[in-house]
């Protein structure tokens, strides 16, 4: 298991330097600086610019600073917000993008199983059909399309919840957001469930459990869908990729000032730095969950031996 | 009981048993057999073909064309003569949706094809040397799925310059093919080992040949599924472009950028965002439809 560790963590660390570098490389190729826009800088200007952001240093100089920095956890100065750093965005926006993937997260996971719960149970009958079709609207309708409606019709026409605004995180302003989240991973995990609860509702062991008399909710709770997570618990890391890049829309549609937003709006205005800061962000947390999930099979499936794995 | 005589004659044989009674099919017929009679996935074919139509055929057979502005019939509801309505500079929403679904159809067509070409040519080498090269190039792969491919899009269409329709293309499509990569070496992995394969090398096929006619042949299921699911994530992956402003840019129009641009003004008129929504999630349902049913029709385990 140690062992087991330690080679993960030294992978997810080339992983990230990788990351870094591309990232670093890919943004320094862009035709024309940050500071080239319509209007012309006058040369003064562009100078004392390049000066203060250390951009006529030589680019082996900028890298091998950069990725010191990079090291302490040190994303360097935006080049749109005067005066902040990509740390203090970062600061204040990932307890909201946080929150919000928080509650999907929830949403999603117990609503799909539920649901593929519901459907395996309840195969080709009415709630099966019912969630299916659930499941089907959530993967064809784009994310940006479901949160705008959810915008429009239950907070704007109906007004059940506030269509826009983060609102110090107030519960029924984190609701809409939250299910414009999770419509897609929701889908997924209802698909993943139905298909592994048939699968499983079919073994002996479940008929074993019939015969001894047991009653239907122990069968299904302790025997049939704790066996049925497992392709579940696989989907989890493309699940929080989802949940982390599925942001940058949700925040921009409901205007919650989070770092998904702060993305997008770094691509808009060409703010090299903060994209950069951004993507070396999203790498980490995802190869630290990717990590998690990895671990997490042990303890869930004592069948996957970490160790035996081919090539260790 | 008495036991007739008869009984014990030997059976005429006047066919030979050997006899094979039926014409032999390739695996393409086998497969088009079965995906006939599952009729959600004819319906998602249907679909596909009506709305390929719509969107290229489509244009010849109406009087408006994408681009004229007619400042004087803004935000007209649909009608008989707008069938869809018309958008913020009095364009036909009709003529518009049609052009968009040549844009769209052809980023996802185009952008798998470039992802199959790299994901089967990786994967074929990957799978057919295995040993160290597999070994490496699946860790390359490893890394490179470890960070999730919308950031890659953002950051090359980023450095590429804003959506001209070839680099959303070519963007999308050096993306996508770690999938099929893996699914294409995992096929070759096992099919290299039968039997038929050693047959072959014994008669002295050289590896391309083996590759050509036996290795990738063998593999076209899962293939064809896996391109059959990878268009409409390339066409959804474009609407996000379009979404966050890295997309097709106007005039022209996906319907993704359709989309992005009928939300902004949803609670004055919802039909701007409503037709390209419906265009892409009937798309999307099509799409998925006709991959379950390839999966059905190829997969050796639903054979009767």
């Amino acid at each position: 298991m140690a062992k087991y560790l330690l080679q993960r963590i030294a992978s997810a660390l080339l992983v990230l330097f990788l990351v870094v570098s591309l990232t670093f490389v890919l943004m320094h190729s862009i035709p024309g600086g940050p500071f080239s826009r319509e209007k012309q800088v006058p040369p003064a200007v562009l100078i004392n610019l390049e000066e203060r952001y250390h951009m006529n240093d030589p680019l082996s100089k900028q890298y091998i600073d950069y990725m010191k920095n990079v090291a302490q956890f040190n994303l360097g100065p935006t080049f749109r917000y005067e005066g902040r750093t990509v740390n203090d965005l970062i600061k204040d926006g990932l307890p909201k993008t946080a929150t919000i993937g928080f509650i999907a997260t929830i949403f999603a996971l117990g609503g799909g199983l539920l649901l593929g719960t519901i459907a395996a149970l309840w195969h080709n009958k009415t709630p099966d059909t019912l969630a299916t079709f659930i499941a089907t609207i959530g993967v064809s309708v784009p994310s940006f399309v479901m949160a705008t409606f959810l915008q429009y019709y239950l907070g704007y026409k109906l007004g059940l919840f506030p269509p826009v605004g983060w609102n110090n995180g107030a519960f029924k302003n984190l609701v809409l957001p939250s299910i414009a989240l999770g419509a897609f991973p929701i889908a997924q995990i209802t698909r993943l469930m139905r298909t592994s609860m048939l699968d499983v509702l079919s073994q002996d062991y479940i008929r074993t459990a019939k015969s001894k008399g047991l009653p239907g909710y122990v069968i299904i709770g302790r025997h049939a869908m704790r066996n049925a997570l497992l392709p579940v618990i696989t989907y989890l890391g493309p699940f929080f990729a989802y949940i982390l890049t599925g942001n940058f829309i949700v925040e921009f549609v409901f205007g919650i000032p989070g770092i998904g937003q702060f993305f997008v709006t770094s691509i808009t205005n060409r703010d090299y730095s903060t994209i950069m800061g951004m993507t070396v962000l999203f790498c980490s947390l995802l190869v630290v969950f990717n990590l998690l999930v990895d671990i997490a099979y042990t303890f869930i499936d004592p069948r996957i031996k970490l160790t035996g794995q081919k090539g260790a | 009981m008495k036991l007739a005589q008869n009984l014990f004659e030997p059976a005429k044989s006047q066919i030979s048993a050997e006899h094979i009674n039926r014409p032999s099919t390739t695996m393409l017929q086998d497969a088009w057999r079965r995906f006939k009679k599952n009729k959600l996935a004819m319906a998602g074919l249907i679909t596909l073909a009506s709305l390929i139509l719509f969107a290229f055929i489509g244009p010849y057979l109406i009087k408006y064309n994408y681009y004229t502005n007619d400042l004087m019939n803004q935000y007209l509801n649909p009608s008989w003569i707008h069938p869809f309505g018309t958008d913020a500079l009095g364009r036909d929403t009709m003529a518009r949706l049609m052009y968009g679904g040549q844009v769209s159809l052809a980023i996802g067509f185009v952008s798998v094809l470039i992802n199959l070409s790299i994901g089967v040519f990786y994967g074929g080498i990957s799978g057919y040397f295995g040993g160290r090269i597999d070994n490496l190039m699946m860790r390359i792969i490893d890394i490179i799925y470890s960070v999730p491919d919308l950031l890659y899009v953002i950051l090359l269409m980023v450095v590429m310059g804003k959506g001209g329709l070839l680099n959303i293309m070519i963007v999308l499509g050096i993306v996508n093919w770690m999938g099929m990569a893996r699914i294409v070496r995992g096929q070759i992995l096992t099919l290299r080992e039968q039997e038929y394969v050693l047959a072959s090398r014994t008669l002295g096929a050289s590896t391309s040949r083996l590759m050509l006619k036996h290795l990738i042949p063998n593999a076209m299921g899962p293939i064809i599924i896996t391109s059959a699911l990878a268009i409409p994530s390339a066409i959804f992956m474009e609407a996000f472009l379009s979404f966050i402003g890295i997309g097709i840019q106007p005039p022209f129009a996906s319907w993704g950028s359709l989309a992005a641009e009928g939300r902004l003004n949803i609670p004055s008129y919802p039909y701007a965002l409503f037709f390209p929504a419906a265009a892409i999630a009937i798309t999307m349902l099509a799409f998925n439809f006709v991959g379950d049913g390839l999966r059905d029709a190829f997969d050796p385990k639903m054979r009767k």
